[in-house]
C-alpha cells in the first residue's frame, strides 16, 4: 500500500476533474448533466480513496503513513512531502464525504455557470485534501491559501446580493492572517534550513522567537477558525455564499486554523504555546459566550448557525490550548462532529430555501406538519448541535471542556453555560422552524424531502448518531498523533527551560536584514 | 440476558414505531410499544425478587463508550437493589401510562409518534437509574429531558406548547449545567466517573480541598452541590421549578409518567445514589434539606390557589419531591426512596384520573367550570378519592407510611434543620390536605358548572384506560403498607414465626379493620413472612450496599424511636385539612371569597406563584435577548466591523469594482491568473532566501 501514491491521487483526482469540466463545450441541458455526472463521479471516487485509505491506516502507529516524499527545492530543503496521521486523517476523509453531498446539493438550486461551478468545487477539494496531507511546510502554505481562491470565487460569484461585500471581507481577513504567516515561515524554514514539518517539529527555536513566530501563525489561524473578535467576516460569508459554499465552510474550512495549531503552533513553539494559552482562553470563552448572545438575536437562519459556528470553534480552541488528552482529542472530536452537524444544518436550510427562498425564519413554520422527514432530520442535527448525551456533539464539547475543567474551573465554568445559551437559540430556531402554528400558504405548501436530499441526510444522521454512542473508532486514531504532540510537548519544554541558550543562535533580525540586502542586489 | 431487555424493550419499541409506524400503521406502533414496556416491566418484576429480595446485585456490560486517556466510560447496566427498584417503578408506571395512552390518545392523529417518544422516555429512563457511571447517568438524564420536550410540545401546532416545551429544556440545562461540572469534578477530586470508585474513595478523600472557581472549598461538599444543581433542576425544587407547571402543557399520560412518577424523581436517585459521598459532605445534606423543606411549603401554598386541574397536582407533586429532598437531607435516604415509590402510584393515578376527567368533560381543565359528575364517573371518582386519601398522608394508604417516615426521620436527625424541615412538612400536610380535597369538592361535587354540551357526553373511560387506573390503585392503596419493611427497617423483637401466606390478599382484609399500631406490626410480620425468612426488614439488607448511611446519621432507626406527638401529628394534620376542604369548599362556600379578600397580598403572592416566573424574566429572559441584541449592534458591526474591514470600505468599494469586472467573465482565468501569481511568488521568495542561505 505505501508504494501506492494514495495521498497525490486524492489530492490530484479532483484538478483533473476540475480540468475536465472546463474543457467540455456547450451550455446545453446534456452537458450540463454530463458535467454534474462527472463531477460527482469524480468527488465519489475520491471519498471512495479516501475510505480506501481510512481502511488501510494502521490506528496504533504514531508515525506518518502513507508517506510519499519528492525533492523539489533542493537548496532550501523544500519538498513535495505528503503523509498522514490521526490528526488529519478524518479532515480528509470528511472533505472527501462532503464534496460530492455538495455536488448533489447544488444539483438544481445552480442555473449560471453550472460548469465553473462545478470546477470550482473540485479545485476547492484539492485544496482542502492537499492542505491536510501536506508534510511540507511550503506545500501546506500552498494548499491552505490556495482554498480561499475557489471560495472568494464560490462566494463572489454565485452568492447572494451583498456578495461582493462578503467576498472581499472575507478575502481581506484571510489575506492579513496568511501575510504574516508566510513572513514567519521563511523565517523558519531559514532558521532550520529545511521546510519539512516533522524536522522543524524537532527543531527548537529560541524562547522569544517563538514568541513571534506564534503571534504570525496565531493571525492566520485565528482569523480562519474564527476566533473572535476575527469572526466577523463569517456570518456575511454564510449568509452570501450559496448552500453547497456554506457546507464546506463551516465544515471544513474553520477546521483549518484548529488543524494548523495542532501542526505547527503546539509542536513547533512550545513555549509560546504555554505562555499564550491564557490569552487563548479569553478569547474562547468570550466567543463562546459572546457569539451565542448573538445567535439569540439573529432572524436570519444562517446567520444564526454562522454565529453557533464560531462559539462551537471556541470550544475547540479551549480544548487544543488544554494541552491534554482529554482537552486536544475533545477538539479534534468537536471539530469532525461540527463538520458533519453544521454541514446538514447548512444543507437543512438550503432546502427550505430552495422552496420559499428566504431565510428569514419569521416565514416558516409547523414544517412538522408537511414535512414530517425533514422535521425529524431538523431536529436530531439540532439535538447533535446542541451537543446531547449520544449525539457527536457531545462528546467533543464534553471532552473537551473536562480538559479545561482540569486545569482552569473558571473558565470550564465559563464556558459551560454556553452549553445553555447553545440550547437557547437552537431551541427557537427548531421551534420556529418545525414547530408552531401555520404561518403561511407557502409554507404549509412545501414538499417533503426529495429521494436525493434524503440519500444525503441519511449519511449525515448516521454519522451523528453513530459518533455519539461509539466514538471510539475516531478516537482511538487519534492517540498516537496527539501522544507524540504531547511527549514532544514535554520534552521540549523540560530542554528549553533547563538549558536556557537557545541551541539556534540567529535572532530574528538577521534573516530580515539578509533579505533586505539580497534585495538591494538584485 | 434477558436481563437486557428490562432497558432495551423499550428502545427496540421506539426504533419499531419511529421507523416504520408511517408506513406499517398506528395499530403496529401501539402493539410493538406496549409489547416492549410489558416485557420490560415483567422482567423487571422478576429482577426485584432476584437482586432485591435475593440480594445478588449484578452488573452487565454492554460496550465501551468513550476512552481518552485516563477517562474512561462505557455503557454498562448497573442493576443493584436501588437501580431495581426505580426499574420496577419506571416500568410500571409506564406499562400503565403505555396502556391507558391507547383510550386516551384514540382521537389523535399521530399516535404513532405519541407512543415512541413515550418509549424512548422510558429507554432514557431506564438508562439513568441503570448507570454504572456518572456520564451515562447525564446521558440518560438528557434524554429523559429531550423525551419530557418533545412530549410537552407534542401538539406543536400550539404555541404555548412550544413555549412550554423550550421553557423546559432549558431551565433543565441551567441544573444540567451544574451536573456537567459535577461530573468533571467528580473526575478531578476521583480520577473515575466509575461509582464504585468513587464510593470507594470517598471516604478517604472527606478532608481534601478543591479550587472551584478561584474559591477553596470542601471537595466533596463542592462534588455534591453541584451535582445537587443537577437535581434541583430535574425535579423542580425551588428556583428551577417554573418548567414543571407549564410542563402540564403536554398530554395527560405525560404528566402522570414523566412529571410526576419517574422523571421529576430522577433528582431524587441521584442524591440517593450518591449517598456514600454525601454522608461525608453534611455543609451539602444541610443545603438538600432546606432546599427541600422550602419547596416542600411554598409548592403546597401556590396548590391551593390554582384552578387548572393538572397545574394543582403539579405543585402537589413539586410539593411531594419537596418532602423526598429534604428527607435526602437528613439522611433518610430509605424514607426518601420509599415515598418516591409510593407517590410513583398515587401520582401517576390522580393524573391520570384528571386526564379520565378532562377526557369525559371534552378537554376541559379549569375546575371552575366542573363540578356535579361524580354519579356519571364513579370510578373516576373513586380511585381519584383513593389517590387523595394516599397522598394526604391518611392511615393505611400509601402515602401515610413514607410520608409519615419522612416526617419521623426529618425529626429524629435533632439538627435544627431538619427540625425546620419538619415544620414546614406539618404546614405542607395541612395544604396538602386541604388542595386535594378542595380538587375533589371542586371537580366532582357541588352543581355542574359546565355547559349542557359538555354536561351531556360525560361518560367513564373505557376499560383500556380504567384497568390501568386500577393496577395504579392497589398501588396507592397497598404499596406502603407492604413495602414498609424493607424501606424503614424494623427492630428485631417485632419479628414473629414465619408463617406464608399471600402478602397482599391478607393486608387487604387487615387494613380495613386494624388500628394503626396492629397494622403496623401485622404488615411487618407479611412481609418477613412472605419471602420465605429472607432478613427482608432490615433495611441494610433491602438496600445492600446501593445506599451508605454513617451509623450516626441513621435517622431512619432513630424515626422507630421519636416521641408519639411527633408520629400522630401529621396524621392529624392530614384529617385537619381535608375537613378544612369540605367545609370552605362543600358547606360554606363564602370561605375562600373571604378568605381572598382578607388577605389579599398573601393571595396574590400564592396565587401568582411568589412571582418566579416575573421575576425571572424581567432578570433573565430580558436581559440576555437585549445583550444579544446590544453585543450585536454595538459589538460585531459597530465595533469590529467599523474599525476593521469596512473602515477602509473605500478600498472595498475600488476592488470590489474590479472584482465586479471578473465577475461578469473569465471566472476560471482570474482564479488561473490568481493561482500563478501566488506560485510565481513565492517560488520567488523561496529561491530568494535560499541563494542567501548559500551565499
Amino acid at each position: 500500500m505505501s508504494a501506492f501514491p494514495i495521498l497525490s491521487l486524492m489530492t490530484f483526482l479532483p484538478l483533473i476533474g476540475a480540468a475536465l469540466m472546463l474543457l467540455m463545450k456547450g451550455q446545453g441541458e446534456s452537458v450540463l448533466f454530463r458535467a454534474k455526472m462527472v463531477a460527482l463521479l469524480v468527488s465519489g471516487l475520491t471519498f471512495i480513496l479516501s475510505l480506501v485509505m481510512l481502511l488501510n491506516f494502521d490506528p496504533a502507529s504514531a508515525d506518518y503513513q502513507f508517506e510519499e516524499k519528492r525533492i523539489w527545492f533542493e537548496s532550501i530543503g523544500i519538498s513535495y512531502h505528503m503523509g498522514v496521521d490521526g490528526i488529519s486523517l478524518f479532515f480528509i476523509v470528511l472533505s472527501a464525504f462532503l464534496t460530492p453531498i455538495c455536488v448533489l446539493a447544488s444539483w438544481n438550486s445552480v442555473s449560471v455557470r453550472v460548469k465553473e461551478y462545478l470546477a470550482a468545487f473540485l479545485l476547492l477539494e484539492t485544496f482542502m485534501i492537499g492542505t491536510f496531507c501536506a508534510l511540507d511546510a511550503i506545500l501546506f502554505y500552498l494548499f491552505f491559501e490556495g482554498v480561499l481562491i475557489p471560495m472568494f470565487i464560490i462566494i463572489g460569484v454565485w452568492g447572494g446580493p451583498r456578495r461582493v461585500y462578503s467576498a472581499f471581507k472575507f478575502f481581506l481577513y484571510t489575506l492579513l492572517g496568511s501575510v504574516l504567516m508566510l513572513v514567519a515561515l521563511l523565517t523558519m524554514i531559514v532558521q532550520a534550513g529545511t521546510a519539512d514539518i516533522p524536522t522543524l517539529m524537532g527543531t527548537e527555536f529560541s524562547p522569544e522567537l517563538q514568541t513571534w513566530l506564534w503571534l504570525a501563525f496565531f493571525a492566520s489561524f485565528a482569523v480562519k477558525m474564527p476566533m473572535w473578535p476575527v469572526h466577523t467576516w463569517l456570518p456575511d460569508a454564510h449568509v452570501e455564499a450559496p448552500t453547497a459554499g456554506s457546507v464546506i465552510l463551516a465544515g471544513v474550512l474553520l477546521k483549518m486554523g484548529g488543524y494548523g495549531f495542532l501542526r505547527f503552533s503546539l509542536p513547533m513553539f512550545p513555549d509560546a504555546t504555554e505562555m499564550f494559552a491564557p490569552m487563548v482562553f479569553g478569547l474562547s470563552v468570550i466567543a463562546i459566550i459572546y457569539t451565542s448572545l448573538i445567535a439569540l438575536a439573529q432572524t436570519d437562519m444562517k446567520k444564526m448557525i454562522a454565529y453557533s459556528s464560531v462559539a462551537h470553534m471556541g470550544f475547540v480552541t479551549l480544548g487544543i490550548f488544554t494541552l491534554n488528552m482529554q482537552g486536544i482529542q475533545g477538539a479534534v472530536f468537536q471539530m469532525i462532529s461540527h463538520g458533519v452537524v453544521s454541514a446538514a444544518l447548512f444543507l437543512a436550510i438550503g432546502v427550505v430555501y430552495d422552496r420559499l427562498h428566504t431565510r428569514d425564519i419569521g416565514r416558516y413554520g409547523n414544517l412538522s406538519k408537511n414535512m414530517p422527514i425533514y422535521a425529524t432530520v431538523f431536529v436530531i442535527l439540532m439535538l447533535g448541535a446542541v451537543g446531547l448525551p449520544g449525539t457527536s456533539g457531545f462528546v467533543g464539547e464534553f471532552l473537551a471542556l473536562l480538559g479545561v475543567f482540569k486545569v482552569d474551573t473558571t473558565v470550564a465554568t465559563l464556558a459551560a453555560t454556553g452549553v445553555v445559551l447553545g440550547a437557547t437559540y437552537m431551541l427557537h430556531l427548531t421551534r420556529k422552524l418545525v414547530f408552531g402554528p401555520k404561518v403561511n400558504d407557502d409554507a404549509a405548501a412545501m414538499s417533503d424531502l426529495t429521494t436525493v436530499e434524503k440519500a444525503y441526510f441519511l449519511p449525515l444522521v448516521i454519522l451523528v448518531l453513530w459518533l455519539g454512542v461509539a466514538p471510539g473508532y475516531v478516537l482511538e486514531r487519534t492517540v498516537p498523533a496527539i501522544d507524540s504532540i504531547l511527549s514532544r510537548y514535554e520534552v521540549q519544554v523540560e530542554d528549553t527551560s533547563s538549558a536556557a541558550a537557545p541551541q539556534v543562535p540567529a535572532a530574528v533580525e538577521e534573516p530580515a536584514a539578509q533579505s533586505h540586502d539580497s534585495e538591494g542586489e538584485e | 440476558m434477558i436481563d437486557y431487555f428490562a432497558v432495551f424493550a423499550p428502545l427496540i419499541g421506539f426504533l419499531l414505531a419511529g421507523l416504520l409506524g408511517k408506513k406499517l400503521g398506528d395499530t403496529f406502533s401501539q402493539i410493538v410499544t406496549v409489547a416492549g414496556v410489558l416485557l420490560a416491566a415483567m422482567i423487571s418484576v422478576k429482577l426485584f425478587f432476584s437482586v432485591v429480595m435475593g440480594m445478588s446485585p449484578q452488573v452487565l456490560p454492554v460496550m465501551t463508550w468513550i476512552s481518552s486517556g485516563d477517562f474512561e466510560v462505557a455503557w454498562t447496566l448497573r442493576m443493584d437493589q436501588l437501580a431495581v427498584i426505580m426499574m420496577c417503578v419506571v416500568n410500571i408506571v409506564s406499562a400503565c401510562v403505555h396502556v391507558y395512552s391507547l383510550g386516551y390518545m384514540h382521537h389523535d392523529e399521530a399516535k404513532s409518534r405519541f407512543m415512541a417518544y413515550l418509549s424512548l422516555f422510558t429507554f432514557a429512563m431506564l438508562m439513568l437509574v441503570t448507570s454504572d457511571n456518572l456520564l451515562q447517568l447525564f446521558f440518560g438524564w438528557e434524554g429523559v429531558g429531550l423525551a419530557s420536550y418533545l412530549l410537552i410540545g407534542f401538539w406543536y401546532h400550539k404555541p404555548s406548547a412550544n413555549a412550554a416545551s423550550m421553557k423546559a429544556f432549558i431551565v433543565n440545562r441551567v441544573g444540567d449545567l451544574g451536573l456537567t461540572l459535577g461530573v468533571m469534578a467528580a473526575f478531578v477530586i476521583f480520577g473515575s466517573v466509575q461509582f464504585d470508585a468513587i464510593f470507594d474513595a470517598a471516604a478517604g478523600k472527606s478532608t481534601e480541598m478543591f479550587t472551584f472557581f478561584g474559591y477553596e472549598f470542601h471537595a466533596l461538599t463542592c462534588l455534591c452541590l453541584l451535582l445537587f444543581v443537577g437535581a434541583v433542576g430535574k425535579s423542580a425544587q425551588l428556583g428551577l421549578h417554573t418548567w414543571l407547571p407549564d410542563a402540564m402543557e403536554g398530554p395527560t399520560p405525560v404528566s402522570a409518567l414523566i412529571h410526576a412518577a419517574t422523571m421529576v424523581t430522577a433528582g431524587v436517585f441521584l442524591v440517593a445514589r450518591f449517598s456514600p459521598v454525601f454522608e461525608y459532605a453534611p455543609d451539602a445534606l444541610m443545603v438538600v434539606c432546606l432546599f427541600g423543606a422550602v419547596t416542600a411549603f411554598v409548592a403546597a401554598t401556590i396548590g391551593m390557589t390554582q384552578f387548572d386541574i393538572k397545574r394543582v397536582i403539579a405543585y402537589s407533586t413539586m410539593s411531594q419531591l419537596g418532602y423526598m429532598f429534604f428527607a435526602l437531607g437528613v439522611s433518610a435516604y430509605s424514607a426518601a426512596m420509599f415515598h418516591l415509590v409510593t407517590h410513583a402510584f398515587f401520582k401517576a393515578l390522580l393524573f391520570l384520573g384528571a386526564g379520565s376527567v378532562i377526557h369525559a368533560m371534552s378537554d376541559e381543565q379549569d375546575m371552575r367550570k366542573m363540578g356535579g359528575i361524580w354519579k356519571m364517573i364513579p370510578f373516576t371518582y373513586v380511585v381519584m378519592f383513593i389517590g387523595s386519601l394516599a397522598l394526604a398522608g391518611i392511615p393505611f394508604f400509601a402515602g401515610y407510611y413514607s410520608k409519615d417516615l419522612i416526617l419521623e426521620a426529618a425529626w429524629a436527625s435533632n439538627s435544627w434543620y431538619g427540625h425546620f424541615a419538619y415544620w414546614m412538612g406539618i404546614a405542607a400536610a395541612i395544604m396538602t390536605a386541604f388542595y386535594s380535597w378542595r380538587l375533589i369538592v371542586m371537580t366532582f361535587h357541588g352543581k355542574p358548572r359546565a355547559d349542557h354540551h359538555v354536561m351531556d357526553h360525560i361518560h367513564e373511560s373505557p376499560p383500556v384506560m380504567t384497568v390501568p387506573l386500577a393496577v395504579l390503585a392497589v398501588g396507592a392503596l397497598f404499596s406502603g403498607a407492604i413495602l414498609y419493611g424493607g424501606f424503614s427497617g424494623v427492630p428485631h423483637e417485632l419479628g414473629k414465626p414465619h408463617q406464608s401466606v399471600s402478602v397482599e390478599s391478607e393486608v387487604t382484609e387487615e387494613v380495613e379493620v386494624a388500628t394503626e399500631d396492629q397494622i403496623e406490626h401485622q404488615v411487618r410480620e407479611e412481609v418477613m413472612s412472605s419471602v420465605e425468612g429472607l432478613p427482608l426488614l432490615d433495611k441494610a439488607a433491602f438496600f445492600g450496599k446501593s445506599i451508605f448511611v454513617k451509623h450516626e446519621n441513621d435517622t431512619v432507626a432513630g424515626a422507630h424511636h421519636v416521641e408519639e406527638w411527633v408520629k400522630i401529628l401529621p396524621t392529624i394534620m392530614g384529617v385537619v385539612g381535608i375537613f378544612l376542604g369540605y367545609l370552605a369548599y362543600m358547606f360554606v362556600p363564602s370561605i375562600p371569597a373571604f378568605f381572598v379578600r382578607v388577605f389579599k397580598p398573601i393571595h396574590v403572592l400564592f396565587y401568582r406563584k411568589w412571582f418566579f416566573d416575573e421575576i425571572y424574566d424581567a432578570l433573565f429572559v430580558k436581559t440576555t435577548l437585549a445583550l444579544g441584541k446590544g453585543l450585536w449592534v454595538g459589538g460585531d458591526k459597530a465595533l469590529i466591523d467599523g474599525l476593521g474591514p469596512d473602515g477602509i470600505s473605500a478600498l472595498s468599494r475600488k476592488v470590489g469594482q474590479i472584482f465586479s469586472k471578473f465577475q461578469s467573465g473569465f471566472v476560471y482565468h482570474y482564479a488561473f491568473v490568481m493561482m500563478i501569481g501566488l506560485l510565481a511568488l513565492v517560488t520567488w521568495i523561496a529561491y530568494a532566501t535560499g541563494m542567501l542561505n548559500f551565499s
